[in-house]
């Protein structure tokens, strides 16, 4: 057991506690659109110059991404098509979904409930069931249903937020049906929190004009991905776990995508399957630490999905843009870089420095506030643990002070026990916190019906993509709360024009890797060396448990053939 | 991280992993000591955060007969640890139709009548990484109430370390995954206003105002941003 904060580090939590009383009086105020412009130019990494480059290959070839992406973008895939025998297939399916996350989820209910056999629909993902973005969230999931809110304002705080770069028709489906997903939920069992009387309990999020997370106690992803877990497993539909895609397949004669191969990470040996429509819903790219940061991602989120879909000539779009949370664990070093939610902020916890004071109110949109924080430590007004990672004081204390005592373990569990494990009692102590790699802005570009488009904006037929692989509904910046529901809203529009699709198609597509060709072909030109692969499946912590100093992502798994 | 890696002396502790010892830096977790020492998992990880449940370890302390478990991911390596992964519970999820259920023990015992069997032994307690009163769970279940049993499991993170250690080989993470699903359904009270809010949206009560958002010039929609009114936290 680890015995709670070093004498440094105590001393310097006096200071927080000193201006506690003083502070619980005052708000910091918001700043102007032209200030907080201002902070994140000067300090965002996005805004770094050495973090991305232009991409030379591809169908958005000249568009700006960061280094990582374009390292993977830019490599070899790592399926041979001479060593891959395509002659025998091991499931001929209707829809492939690729993932095991919610947006996975909720495009296998939904294309069941769409009149697809449940024999029809393979999930096919990475580790197991669940083992997904999905069930870390904690914060909440938004949807304007309280009669003070409406879909038109979460609409204009949701392109607010996305500095007005999202797609405006992909961010009105999803304020349209928030209300539905949510009732949806409860349907399905969900245990979301309410008053006695059955008022959803919601909280304000940064950049949210209206209170309106709703939430199951800091669980809300977990909660979510149980239900709708339980529920396709109920279904019976066909779950194929430690199998991740490593390339999609096209009909040479029709280009449309029309199934994947998978690799088995327990037997090294392949899958191929052949689908008339395929569902990308792989999330994030966490885990490949962009600009040497640390994650708050799942294990599995290495950028996969925009990989293999950029292959088969999808557009992506934002991904010159991160979202890295203000608040990650920069203390202790054991959970380095997990996420300190945001919710703490929402009730009332205030971002402090080394002096003591505020320097930035705390409900900002999140690249706003992850400024500040950049900002106060290289200004040298952060504080330095032992051994050497710099952060802020989120003053969580205060939750108690200003909500009643209690209000912490009752709303905030996992956090509270997060730290306890590590000997803080964040009931009476400050917790460390410096902005850590958290959400995939951007991504491949879909329209409403979910169909991956090409830069041309034509859908590339047989390919569909949900969540937080998609690009367009969060534009540059995604407000808390918005991806679950974005996972949910998207999953299930996949799921049901899947089915159409489905219905439409009376023959079987036929496989191959022809995409390929154009695509090493370019690779070729451009010199890219051999060992460069991708995707990269897992990332590659051997040796360097804290990922610091060295690029965790630089060898892929080795496939023995 | 924008900051230098000071260099401080950093202290090890001896661990012993597959019939090997080895020593590793004190603070790591299981996971990262195992990473550490050269693992590149493929199996028994999942979110390294705490809330996957993919990750329970089963350990003994140098000098202890206890047998203690916990998530690679979350507990620290300490001097003489003896660890082994536990990447699955083995278990069939049974099927059900929660519309043909209701809140009501019954249908629970229905599916796993394993249940009634619980002897009180408290070693599903004692196993639980998130410390949950699982014991009390099961008996409220025996005892048809059902929204406490929910509210004691609420946190479950699936791991399945009280199942494995449960003599009465109890199923809880089936138990539990059901107990919620009937509680949210049949025993919370049903949320106000989202029926409503859905008929005015069916109704098209938004869509002229929504139209006229997506038309407005990017300068507009900033006026009508920074002009809005912000309800109080
Ligand atoms: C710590 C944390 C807290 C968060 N809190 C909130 C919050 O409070 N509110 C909110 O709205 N959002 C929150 N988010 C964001 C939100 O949880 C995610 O964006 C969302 O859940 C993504 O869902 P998804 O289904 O698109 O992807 P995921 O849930 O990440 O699922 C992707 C799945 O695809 C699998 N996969 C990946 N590659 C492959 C492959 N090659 N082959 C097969 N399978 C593959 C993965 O293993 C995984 O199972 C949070 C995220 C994190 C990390």
């Amino acid at each position: 057991m680890s015995e709670g904060y070093p004498l440094e580090l105590r001393k310097a939590i006096r200071v927080v506690e000193e201006t506690r009383e003083e502070r619980l009086k005052k708000k910091y105020r918001r700043l102007t659109l032209e200030e907080r412009d201002e902070l994140v130019k000067k300090w965002h990494p996005d805004y770094r110059p050495d973090t991305k480059r232009e991409l030379k290959v591809g169908p958005s070839r000249g568009a700006i991404v960061y280094n990582e992406v374009a390292d993977l973008l830019e490599a070899w895939p790592i399926a041979d098509p001479s060593k891959i025998d395509l002659s025998t297939i091991d499931y001929d399916v209707d829809i492939l979904i690729i993932g095991g996350g919610g947006a996975a989820a909720s495009a296998a209910l939904w294309s069941l409930y769409s009149g697809i056999e449940p024999d029809n629909i393979l999930i096919a993902t990475k580790l197991r069931f669940g083992d997904a973005n999905t069930v870390k969230a904690q914060g909440g999931i938004q949807a304007a249903d309280r009669p003070v809110d409406s879909p038109v304002r979460h609409y204009l705080d949701t392109i607010g937020g996305g500095h007005f770069a999202n797609k405006p028709e992909l961010v009105r489906a999803l304020v349209m049906d928030a209300p539905f997903i949510i009732k949806w939920l409860e349907d399905l069992g969900m245990m979301f929190d309410k008053t006695g009387e059955g008022e959803m309990i919601e909280y304000s999020g940064g950049g949210a004009s209206r209170r309106r997370l709703h939430c199951a106690r800091d669980y809300t992803g977990l909660e979510i991905m149980r239900v709708i877990r339980d529920e396709v497993l109920n279904k019976g539909i066909n779950i194929l776990e430690f199998s991740p895609a490593i390339e999609l397949l096209t009909d040479p004669e029709t280009g449309a995508v029309s199934g994947a191969v998978l690799w088995n990470l327990e037997t090294s040996e392949y899958i191929i399957v052949r689908s008339k429509v395929t569902i990308l819903a792989t999330g994030g790219f966490g885990r490949l630490h962009l600009a040497g940061f640390p994650t708050t991602n799942h294990y599995g989120a290495t950028a996969d999905g925009i990989v293999l879909a950029y292959r088969v000539g999808a557009n992506l779009r934002d991904l010159d843009s991160a979202q890295y949370h203000p608040t990650g664990v920069a203390y202790p070093e054991a959970i380095l870089g997990e996420l300190i939610t945001e919710k703490c902020r929402s009730l009332g916890a205030q971002l402090v420095n080394v002096n003591g004071e505020q320097f930035i109110y705390e409900l900002e949109p999140r690249d706003v506030v992850a400024s500040a924080i950049i900002r106060e430590c290289a200004e040298g007004r952060g504080v330095l643990t032992p051994t050497g990672v710099c952060g802020v004081w989120l003053d969580l204390p205060m939750i108690d002070m200003i909500r009643g005592p209690g209000t912490i373990k009752k709303n905030l569990p996992a956090m509270y026990r997060q730290f306890k494990r590590h000997g803080i009692d964040i009931t009476e102590e400050p917790v460390l916190t410096y902005p850590t790699l958290h959400y995939q802005n951007g991504g491949i570009e879909i329209n409403v019906y979910a169909q991956v488009l090409t830069p041309q904006g034509t859908p590339i037929p047989g390919l569909l993509a949900a969540g937080e692989v998609t690009g367009g509904v969060h534009g540059k910046n995604r407000l808390m709360g918005n991806s679950l529901l974005d996972i949910l809203v998207f999953g299930r529009r996949a799921g049901m024009t899947a089915a159409r699709i489905v219905k439409e198609t009376s023959s079987k597509p036929k496989i191959s890797f022809k995409h390929l060709e154009k695509y090493t072909a370019e690779l070729e030109k451009i010199n890219v060396p051999k060992t460069r692969k991708a995707p990269i499946i897992l990332p590659d912590y051997r040796g360097n448990p804290d990922y610091r100093g060295k690029n965790p992502y630089l060898k892929i798994l080795e496939i023995t053939y | 991280m924008s900051t230098e890696k000071k260099t401080t002396k950093t202290r090890t502790v001896r661990i012993y992993f597959m019939g090997k010892a080895y020593d590793v830096p004190q603070g790591l977790t299981i996971m990262k000591a195992l990473e550490y020492i050269g693992y590149r998992f493929i199996r028994g990880i999942g979110c390294r955060g705490g809330f996957c449940g993919a990750c329970a370890v089963a350990y003994r302390l140098a000098g202890e007969y206890k047998l203690r478990t916990g998530l690679a991911c979350q507990t620290t390596v300490e001097d003489g640890m003896y660890i082994t992964l536990l990447p699955y519970s083995p278990m069939e999820k049974p099927r059900y139709n929660l519309e043909e259920m209701r809140g009501e023990a019954g249908y629970i015992l229905k599916i796993f009548p394993e249940i009634a069997r619980c002897v009180s032994c408290n070693s599903c307690t004692k196993a639980c990484p998130q410390e949950l009163e699982v014991m009390d769970a099961i008996q409220a279940i025996l005892r048809n109430d059902i929204k406490r049993a929910a509210d004691l499991i609420f946190d479950c993170i699936s791991c399945g370390l009280c199942s494995l250690r449960c003599p009465a080989e109890i199923r809880h993470v089936y138990v539990f995954q059901l107990v919620r699903r009937l509680a949210g359904k049949y025993l919370l009270p049903k949320a106000k206003h989202l029926e409503e809010r859905i008929k005015e949206i069916e109704s098209g009560k938004f869509d002229a105002e929504i139209e006229k958002l997506m038309k407005a010039s990017i300068d507009e929609l900033k006026k009508l941003y920074m002009e809005r009114d912000i309800e109080k936290a």
